[in-house]
């Protein structure tokens, strides 16, 4: 009754070599320019000494949320318990990975949205590469990313795009998909072109929903991007890493707790953004 | 009815829509004489409309007309392509607009064809100003010329001071007009309006009404206007098409429909509807009969009054120019005095015009001893009104068809 064993892993780790002795001027070529936009991040975040940076994000918050005094000085509270605990170069190294990572994932996922919303082909196709994308253990993106890219910052950032980007595209996708029938007609009646249809009615009023599916991708990003540390990805995982070898809870829960504020402070931006 | 002369603006010719995969099928299915529930219930498939047919001229107001779900909406789309017939013909200014490229039917959506929707359809995030403006917008014109555009177009439909409110903050007689706002400011010869005045209240109903016509004096557009009220149809449209189940049933006047109605369900359609409102001196006036000239005898007055057995004749001379009226006992009474009937005849009757609204026809028409004669601005006998006439067009159905 044995039945000869498929050999999955086999053909996954020979389409892995194929594509890295073809492709390998490409991989490097994206290493480089990823690895420089999370560097050139972390250097504009850290160009500002702590305090002067976090009054700088503190007045930011109390900006796009409508000049809510509370939320701002909270969150200043927040990043200067971040600097007092000495976790300020770290946090601010896990925060430009953050960043670029939800970057690339939008400048992907966003398109990619879009394309699903205008056309029920590529949706059928890629709607199950989602789920499989979402499903799949974080841990097994580790894998290839290490393949591709080695270890460090760049292989956690493409593990962290890949983790993060299907929320995007599906919340683009179905806010599309949701604007109502007749707004869609009223730009057509009046003669719009896709573009126009696309940029004047469709993402505007998709908006809301996808600024949803940014939250939901700097949410994922951001705990991801800890995992990355096993990887070689810098910053407070590195640091949750360091505790969990050494069994140091206090370092451990002091990197945990500082990964909270951002993660707070990233939420309130995304969602004032919306609502405003 | 349907001509094919030059100024024919929108021209529809057998045209079918169904809403389902395989509307051959459905098409197929309704050639051969099943009902619109029948073909449902075999396919799944809604017909639309089917094989409806009309012209609409340079500068009409064509109302199409029937109860929710007769087709208006559908048909009404279907003449800038927002839905795709599955058969028929939709010509505009000579042009197969079935034919036009993508780029070709952008073009003539932008230029020609202005559209006001049944539920507003307003864009939630803009402003009043940018929601009117949206058709010049994407016609590429100039921001500040467009908004000009646009704030004189809003002027025109009253909601001056409303610029920059956003939808919501409209109630929906207001959101109504920002929506024929958006459609007028595009300056389009050709206007689809579905329901454009049903969230309005009467009285500004009634004002729009006449605003548009008003409108249509001046510029001239070519108007197709989707209602389910019939007054409102009678009112603004130069000509009808009744609408059931997704086919034309009758085209024509207000006044054709009212008083021939093609069928039992034309009949029944219109026999809500407030007669006098609407109908003219000319809908209700029947063949001014017995006629008589002016240089007549008497004796052979008398003989045509017998023959049509009324106590009275129009005078008339050779040019068919109405003179008077003679009744039977002057006529007599010339007779044995060998008067001659230019004598005896009344030239002081009130004479009516075609245009004379049946509302004021019935004061005048009710107290008299012989029916009023109908007179041309060229004084020439058209018809007569009596107030048989009168009671017979005030209740359809009662009569076969109305007026003779
Ligand atoms: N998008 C659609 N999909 C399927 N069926 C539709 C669609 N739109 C309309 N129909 C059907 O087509 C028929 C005609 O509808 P339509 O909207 O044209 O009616 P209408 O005369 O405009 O009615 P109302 O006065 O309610 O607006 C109805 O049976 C309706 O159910
Ligand atoms: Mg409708």
């Amino acid at each position: 009754m044995a039945l000869p064993r498929i050999p999955i892993g086999d053909g996954v780790e020979i389409a892995v070599n194929w594509v890295e002795s073809h492709f390998g001027g490409l991989l490097d070529l994206l290493s480089t320019v990823l690895g420089a936009l999370v560097e050139g991040l972390k250097d504009v975040l850290l160009l500002l000494p702590p305090l002067a940076m976090a009054l700088v994000i503190a007045a930011f918050v109390w900006a796009v949320s409508k000049r809510n005094f509370k939320m701002a000085a909270s969150t200043l509270l927040g990043l200067l318990l971040i600097e007092n605990m000495q976790l300020w170069t770290l946090s601010m190294e896990t925060l430009a990975l953050v960043i670029s990572s939800t970057l690339v994932a939008l400048v992907i996922g966003i398109p990619v949205g879009i394309l699903c919303s205008r056309s029920d082909a590529a949706n059928s196709i890629i709607t199950p590469i989602l789920d499989l994308m979402q499903t799949m253990p974080s841990f097994v993106y580790l894998i290839p990313a290490v393949i591709f890219f080695g270890l460090g910052n760049v292989p956690g950032m493409i593990a962290t795009v890949v983790f993060a980007m299907p929320p995007t595209i599906r919340l683009t996708n179905l806010g599309i998909r949701q604007v109502p029938k007749d707004l869609v007609e009223v730009a057509e009646a009046f003669g719009s072109t896709p573009k126009q249809k696309l940029l004047k009615v469709q993402l505007p009023l998709a908006m809301p929903t996808i600024m949803a599916g940014v939250n939901q991708c700097i949410m994922l990003s951001l705990s991801m991007v800890v995992i990355a540390a096993m990887i070689g990805a810098r910053g407070l995982g590195y640091q949750v890493l360091v505790g969990i070898q050494r069994v140091d809870i206090g370092t451990g829960f002091e990197a945990g707790l500082a990964i909270v504020i951002i993660a707070m402070v990233l939420d309130r931006i995304t969602r004032s953004l919306t609502e405003g | 009815m349907i001509s094919e002369c030059g100024n024919v603006k929108v021209k529809v010719r057998n045209l079918s829509m169904i809403f389902g995969e395989r509307p051959e099928e459905a098409l197929q299915y309704l050639k051969e004489g099943l009902t619109k529930d029948e073909i449902f219930e075999r396919t799944g498939q809604i017909v639309g409309v089917y094989d409806a047919s009309f012209d609409v001229a340079k500068g009409e107001i064509f109302v199409l007309m029937g109860l929710s779900g007769s087709g208006k909406s559908t048909l009404l789309r279907c003449i800038n392509r927002l839905f795709e017939p599955a058969a028929g013909e939709v010509i505009i200014d000579g042009e197969n607009a079935l034919e036009m490229t993508p780029q070709r039917l952008r073009e003539v959506r932008r230029t020609k064809l202005g559209m006001v929707f049944q539920n507003f359809a307003l864009f939630p995030h803009r402003t009043i100003i940018e929601n009117v403006a949206y058709g010049l917008e994407v016609r590429g014109v100039p921001e500040k010329e467009r908004l000009a555009k646009a704030a004189e177009v809003l002027k025109l439909v009253g909601l001056e001071g409303h610029e920059d409110s956003h939808p919501s903050q409209l109630s929906g007689g207001m959101q109504q007009r920002v929506g024929l706002a958006r459609g007028l400011a595009s300056d389009p010869d050709i206007l689809l309006m579905d329901e454009a005045f049903s969230a309005l209240d009467p009285l500004i109903r009634r004002e729009m009404q006449d605003e548009l016509l008003d409108l249509q004096d001046k510029v001239n557009k070519t108007i197709i206007f989707v209602s389910h009220d019939l007054d409102e149809a009678l009112h603004i449209g130069d000509r009808i098409a009744l609408m059931k189940d997704g086919e034309i049933i009758q085209t024509g006047t207000g006044e054709e429909i009212l008083t021939k109605p093609a069928d039992e369900y034309v009949a029944k359609f219109v026999a809500g509807v407030n007669m006098a409102k609407v109908l003219t001196a000319e809908g209700v006036m029947k063949r001014p009969e017995p006629v008589i000239f002016v240089d007549s005898s008497p004796e052979s007055a008398l003989k045509r009054m017998r023959k049509y057995r009324k106590n009275f004749a129009f005078v008339t001379n050779k040019n068919e120019e109405f003179r008077g009226v003679l009744r039977e006992q002057e006529a007599k009474e010339a007779a044995e005095s060998g008067k001659r009937v230019e004598e005896v005849f009344f030239l002081d009757t009130p004479v009516l015009s075609p245009e004379t609204p049946v509302t004021e026809l019935i004061s005048i028409v009710a107290g008299g001893t012989h029916p009023l004669p109908v007179v041309d601005d060229r004084r020439i006998l058209v018809g007569m009104i009596g107030q048989t006439a009168l009671l017979d067009a005030l209740t359809p159905g009662v009569t076969e068809n109305g007026v003779a």
